[in-house]
């Protein structure tokens, strides 16, 4: 059955997804009822497979799919140069995070990532016997001094003047010494062919999205940029339904949840943020706000139970 | 009166020339090395198979996971790059240091540190992700990453050591060249080119002995970077049992010392299968090699308690969950049989003078080597497996080797081997002229004499 669709879709899919999955409308461009596409090649009638926002595998109508152009992910070459002006940086309220994981499985779809890499964890902590369980979740700390870009030996990672620390996977040679070298332990290796290649096939690859991924070489949580190029928040800042996450750039000191901007001095000042092992010298771009009075209780969960058991 | 004494001198040493020429020969292998060499090739064969396999579906048919992303490929890496440097021990710090009994084990140990640096090179290859992009680091290399130093003084080392294997390998090879009968045509071919011209003239020789001081002198440095460099790969990252600063002595002691055990080893196995070897691996050079591991394995010890104990002694948090479970939890048997019987064991065994026989030598050597692989396991891998981490599939937190993995791994040691193996088949593995300096022959006797044979 679905051999049979590939072959018939492949190349309507293909160019559907070129030009429309890259601008990220994945999810939205799911819903039925858009605009025909003017620019149509395509025969009526051929049905095309994809992800809608509450992650089910629908067939539509390629008529019924809107083509939006491409314009936000740049090419391996471009995506070196960062926004200028810009210094992006994260604050995660940890006293709002109720582990619903709602901000991994946007970034997963998002990034048509496979059930075994995950970009953005979220922890169970306990920092001592005695002190208060909370939850914690992890994307790249996209550090001000990257030991994972310090190590790499072909630059195939490396730091942009916009604070984003980008993987490259067209120059990747899969040594791993990077992620040898993250004290978060936030990168990810394609051990083998991508499980989700089909869905990103034939569009042009950037590091500014991460997909499509390779085998044989590493990746991690980008921050999004194709998004911030448009102004537009992160998936996992726009999906969680609490407001954990908020982002913004340094040198305009705001920051935005999507529901409230806020001062970034202010913020940190008021809840007290900090950054995860300071110690290193590593100067995260991610803070934490502390788990202090909290939006829930803390309901324990088995954790690893969510994507990696189900295989997705 | 001194004249005639003179003479007869010189006919015992032209005599003696002869002798060594016509033992040191390379010999037909019989059945048993036949069959050895067959078995390395299957072993081999076999591991190209599953290299081949992994190129076509990826890292994934290892052991491998994003928690435990470094195994065996890397350990047995680390142990390549050991044994190798042992070429540098015998062939230029005991040559620079004039210690005479060296002579007939320098183109051994500088044999297994060829095999040894070659295999390290392609095992490095076998762990990468992306080996078809290997120009990348050329083309986009940064010197800032310690696998590009890495890249440079293996590449250097592995060099320095093939033209250290060469250069006093010349005078065999013409001789091979001019005196072998009855073998074929490519074996003829072979030396014939192999041995450049060589004429035996004591201008060569010269120029030889220059070239081997310089190229001594050099690969000093360059071996005690490479095994440094190496260690820098763990030591230059943030995780608990690699970030230490002991990390470049520890590895560079224990590399000699493993390298001096494949010596041993080696020295063994040749005069067990032939024994015209007798006369030139002797017991003495034995009980010295044994008084030489035992020195080595005392330094390595010293750096062992320093890696081991202060970290112990202190317990700092993550530390002290990896030193948990090498002391007393998962790994705890394997690291202690590789205390015990790769540096405990040989130390007391030869610290007497029984215990430095060429069979019990054997033993120790071979234990020495095994639990040298063993430590370099343990050094690479606890590492990852021991640190708090959630979110990840439960397979994933322990890591064992797949069989292809571990194919690929046997693979390049068998490689190794058979490059060693083949080597010794074809070249003497002895060498006479040193041989003969080192018997006290004078220069001019085997400039003159060496090339003849007692055949004629």
């Amino acid at each position: 059955m679905e051999d049979e669709n590939k072959q018939n879709d492949k190349t309507s899919r293909k160019d559907f997804l070129r030009k429309s999955l890259l601008t990220g409308s994945v999810f939205a461009a799911g819903a039925i009822g858009l605009n025909a596409l003017s620019s149509c090649e395509k025969k009526p009638g051929e049905k095309v497979k994809m992800l809608t926002a509450d992650g089910k595998m629908v067939e539509v109508d390629s008529n019924y799919i809107n083509n939006t152009p491409s314009c936000c992910a740049a090419p391996s070459s471009e995506s070196r140069q960062g926004i200028p002006g810009k210094k992006y940086v994260m604050v995660i309220d940890l006293s709002r995070c109720k582990h619903a994981l709602k901000c991994q499985d946007s970034c997963q779809k998002y990034h048509h990532l496979s059930g075994m890499n995950v970009w953005l964890k979220v922890f169970k902590m306990q920092d001592a016997e005695n002190t208060a369980p909370y939850w914690m979740p992890k994307p790249c700390m996209h550090c001000d001094k990257p030991p994972c870009v310090k190590v790499c030996p072909v630059s195939a990672t490396y730091k942009r003047e916009d604070g984003i620390v980008l993987v490259d996977n067209e120059r990747c040679i899969g040594c791993r010494f990077c992620m040898a070298a993250c004290p978060y332990s936030t990168r990810s290796f394609n051990w083998e062919e991508p499980q989700f290649l089909h869905e990103s096939k034939g569009m042009a690859y950037s590091p500014e999205t991460g997909f499509p991924q390779k085998k044989g070489t590493v990746e991690k949580c980008d921050f999004c940029p194709d998004m911030l190029k448009q102004g537009k928040l992160p998936h996992c800042v726009t999906a969680c339904p609490n407001g954990v996450f908020y982002m913004g750039d340094f040198n305009e000191d705001t920051v935005s949840n999507g529901s409230e901007t806020v001062r970034f001095s202010q913020l940190m000042k008021d809840k007290g943020g900090f950054r995860l092992n300071e110690i290193l010298g590593t100067e995260p771009s991610v803070y934490y706000l502390p788990a202090a009075n909290r939006l829930f209780p803390f309901i324990d969960v088995e954790i690893g139970k969510g994507k990696m058991e189900k295989g997705e | 009166m001194e004249e005639i004494k003179k003479e007869i001198k010189e006919k015992e040493a032209i005599q003696m020339l002869h002798e060594y020429n016509d033992d040191l020969l390379p010999k037909k292998f019989g059945i048993i090395g036949k069959t050895w060499t067959i078995l390395l090739c299957i072993v081999f064969l076999t591991g190209v198979y599953c290299y081949i396999n992994q190129l076509r579906n990826g890292l994934v048919i290892t052991g491998m996971r994003d928690f435990v992303f470094w195994g065996i490929y890397i350990s047995n890496f680390v142990f390549f790059v050991a044994i190798s440097l042992v070429g540098s021990l015998m062939t230029a710090v005991l040559y620079l240091l004039k210690i005479s009994w060296r002579a007939p084990l320098t183109r051994l140990s500088e044999i297994i540190a060829v095999a040894a640096i070659i295999f390290a090179g392609l095992i490095i290859i076998v762990d990468m992700g992306r080996p078809d992009r290997m120009m990348n680091m050329i083309l986009h290399g940064r010197i800032q990453s310690p696998i590009i130093w890495d890249v440079m003084v293996v590449s250097t080392y592995m060099t320095l050591s093939i033209l250290l294997l060469y250069f006093p390998l010349l005078p065999s090879i013409s001789f091979c060249r001019d005196h072998m009968k009855g073998i074929p045509k490519w074996q003829k071919w072979m030396y014939r080119v192999l041995s450049l011209g060589w004429k035996n003239s004591p201008e060569q020789y010269k120029i030889v002995k220059k070239a081997i001081t310089i190229l001594s002198v050099m690969i000093i440095p360059v071996a005690l970077c490479i095994h440094t460099v190496t260690s820098w790969l763990f030591a230059s990252t943030y995780r608990p049992g690699w970030d230490s600063t002991n990390f470049g002595a520890y590895f560079v002691s224990g590399a000699f010392l493993v390298g001096s055990g494949g010596v041993v080893a080696g020295m063994y196995l040749l005069r067990r299968f032939n024994t015209s070897y007798d006369k030139y691996l002797t017991n003495d050079h034995f009980d010295r090699m044994g008084k030489l591991l035992v020195l080595l394995a005392m330094v390595y010890a010293y750096f062992s308690i320093n890696e081991y104990l202060i970290p112990a002694y202190k317990m700092k948090g993550e530390e002290a969950s990896h030193l948990n479970e090498l002391f007393t939890g998962y790994y705890a048997p394997l690291f202690w049989s590789v205390q015990f019987f790769g540096m405990v064991l040989p130390i007391l065994v030869l610290l007497f003078k029984k215990g430095r026989k060429p069979l019990p030598m054997f033993i120790m050597a071979v234990f020495v080597i095994v639990g040298a692989w063993f430590k370099r396991y343990l050094i690479v891998i606890p590492t990852m497996s021991f640190l708090p981490v959630q979110e990840i599939p439960e397979a994933w937190k322990h890591y064992s080797p797949t069989f292809q993995e571990w194919a690929i791994t046997g693979g390049s040691l068998a490689g190794a081997l058979l490059i060693i193996t083949i080597f010794v088949r074809y070249f003497p593995i002895i060498s006479v002229w040193e041989i003969a300096e080192e018997k006290g022959i004078s220069e001019d006797i085997i400039y003159k004499h060496l090339h003849e044979s007692n055949e004629k």
